[in-house]
């Protein structure tokens, strides 16, 4: 669809979409750094964590222009309540074990390198361009979240019962990364055919059961979150909301 | 050089030091294109080795993992790198403690990647100590067990968002102090891994100065928040270059193995005289009434840190010892499971001939 003939608000409510389900992701991996079960994943989830900032960063100052209220990054990543973040459901969870964070990034990334990959080639030349540098960097995410996925799966028995729990408690929500949206740049309804062939042949290497699909809790793309965000967007914000007006 | 004069956080505070980094790098070239004593591969059969790592040690040639070095040496590097691999990842701590709560985006990512920074260097430490012939789990080991210390100074809390600049411009700074002559080490890969992490200090140095600037040119409450963390920040600072030189017991040695190329108190002036011209640009005070120019010395004098204090905190009463060392065990034991699982995983596929993902 030609980005002109959609109004404002819905592409705003698009870009936010993608903006904070990478904002939210970064906050919740850089809650690793230096809890990581390994100093070189210490190292690895940074750089994740620093992939998705930079993304979001992009994003939401790209969503700042076109609403044209004179909003920059941050006031649109620390002056918006939970009922105005557009993420989706699935990264604001909590980290839960090294297991949960893995079956999170690889749902995550194995959903945003299909989307990113169709958006390099919509119309919307600034926001392909973004998604063009974003593409690439979650590739490394998949490959990272595939490998930790089958080690796991296929490691000890305690860490093939962890990484199959993660799978069973995050698998619902991947469910809203596919609500069909036929006003967006690109629709999601039809990227699921792709996370399939993405995630399912991990789980198989990795000896986990793919869950079933049933429960699909829903709600981030509306505002209608978990009771999970209030409280990790007011740890994110509490200082910047101290200092109205001041500049870091 | 050390009292380099800059003028504002846009040359940044450590361009001389980088300066020093650089020359030291040249001089690590010079020494191997110069070539070693003797013939090119090591002595000749019937040197003596004593006599040998002196005589590379007086020509100022590095001593490499292969050649033969007192037992001593050997030790004192060991203890000295670990210690200093220990302080980046423990140092990860206090700094890690403002990741999420960074007041905009732009400084939560520079944070972050400071942090990472930090992990980068401890391992790049670790394997430098690993070529003395000790393992990193055994490193590990003697962290988790207090055997061996880490910096002192990260056992103090972070309590504002100014923290994180004092530390990058007081404690990266002190660090820097400490570990620019660190790049003269007579130890080769002791000395290369200091030339690169001193290239990534002198920003994380620089992007604490900027925070501070910005805070001190701020709001009152802004202003208000640089001048606390200054003022909390400023003594332990001093205390990092250890106790004074009459009471430093490793020192001496160190010289003459040039392991160590000044005296803690020559580190420490050079430090001071350093940061009272940068509090000057920053408009900031730094916490001594009796801080002042000494013509005849050409330095500044002041008052020196708390002694017991620093010995309190190293021996484990710090306001943070039991908090971070907690925190790493934790970390540590809550990824046991997964650095078995990837073991586990390995060997299954080294059982089966099967190619592993790599870890």
């Amino acid at each position: 669809m030609n980005p002109t003939d959609v109004p404002t608000q819905t592409r705003l409510d698009h870009l936010l979409g993608l903006a904070d389900d990478a904002l939210v992701a970064a906050q919740r991996l850089g809650e690793w750094v230096a809890a990581a079960p390994e100093l070189e994943e210490d190292v690895a989830l940074a750089n994740i964590a620093l992939d998705q900032l930079g993304a979001a960063r992009l994003l939401l100052t790209y969503a700042g222009e076109l609403e044209g209220a004179g909003r920059d990054e941050d006031a649109l990543a620390y002056l918006r309540d939970d009922r105005e973040f557009r993420n989706a459901l699935l990264v604001e969870l909590p980290n839960g074990d090294f297991a949960v964070t893995m079956a999170k990034l690889l749902f995550v990334s194995a959903y945003q390198l299909p989307l990113y990959t169709a958006l390099t080639g919509c119309t919307d030349e600034r926001l392909a361009a973004i998604a063009g540098k974003a593409r690439k960097e979650v590739a490394y995410h998949l490959d990272h979240a595939s490998l930790w996925t089958v080690r796991l799966g296929d490691g000890t028995e305690e860490s093939h019962r962890r990484m199959q729990a993660a799978v069973d408690e995050i698998w619902p929500y991947t469910h809203e990364l596919f609500t069909p949206d036929p006003a967006a740049p690109v629709d999601p309804a039809g990227l699921r055919d792709a996370f399939l062939a993405a995630v399912e042949p991990v789980l198989a290497t990795a000896t986990l059961d793919r869950p079933a699909d049933g429960w699909a809790p829903s709600g981030g793309r509306s505002g209608l979150h978990t009771e999970h965000l209030s409280y990790l967007l007011a740890e994110m914000q509490v200082l910047h909301r101290a200092h109205p007006g001041a500049r870091w | 050089m050390y009292g380099h004069d800059f003028p504002g956080p846009d040359d940044g505070p450590a361009d001389g030091l980088l300066e020093q980094v650089e020359a030291a790098e040249v001089a690590l070239r010079a020494a191997a294109d110069r070539g070693r004593p003797g013939v090119a591969d090591g002595p000749a059969a019937d040197t003596d080795p004593q006599h040998y790592f002196t005589a590379l040690i007086e020509a100022d040639q590095k001593i490499e993992p292969r050649d033969w070095m007192p037992d001593a040496y050997r030790k004192t590097l060991i203890r000295q790198i670990a210690q200093h691999a220990h302080s980046e990842i423990i140092g990860m701590q206090p700094e890690g403690n403002w990741i999420s709560r960074a007041p905009s985006l732009g400084r939560k990512a520079i944070l972050l990647a400071k942090v990472q920074d930090e992990a980068g260097h401890g391992l790049y430490l670790y394997a430098a100590a690993e070529t003395l012939g000790v393992t990193r789990d055994e490193l590990v080991e003697l962290l988790l067990t207090g055997r061996q210390k880490y910096s002192s100074i990260f056992n103090y809390p972070t309590l504002g968002w100014a923290d994180v600049g004092a530390i990058g411009w007081l404690v990266d700074g002190a660090a820097i102090v400490n570990q620019v002559p660190l790049c003269r080490c007579s130890y080769g890969p002791y000395a290369r891994a200091m030339i690169r992490v001193c290239k990534e200090e002198s920003f994380h140095q620089r992007q604490g100065y900027e925070i501070l600037h910005r805070l001190a040119s701020g709001t009152p409450a802004q202003r208000a928040m640089a001048q606390d963390a200054v003022d909390r920040w400023w003594y332990p600072s001093l205390a990092m270059f250890g106790p004074p030189d009459t009471d430093s017991t490793h020192s001496q040695q160190s010289m003459a193995w040039k392991i160590k190329r000044f005296s803690n108190d020559d580190l420490r002036q050079r430090f001071v005289d350093m940061c009272v011209q940068q509090a000057g640009v920053l408009d900031l005070r730094l916490p001594d009434p009796d801080l002042r120019w000494n013509e005849q010395r050409q330095a500044y004098d002041y008052t020196q840190p708390d002694y017991a204090e620093l010995m309190r905190v190293i021996s484990g009463d710090g306001p943070c010892n039991r908090q971070r060392i907690d925190h790493r065990r934790r970390a540590h034991a809550d990824g046991s499971w997964v650095r078995e699982a990837a073991a586990a995983y390995t060997a299954k596929r080294q059982r089966e001939d099967r190619p592993a993902v790599a870890a």
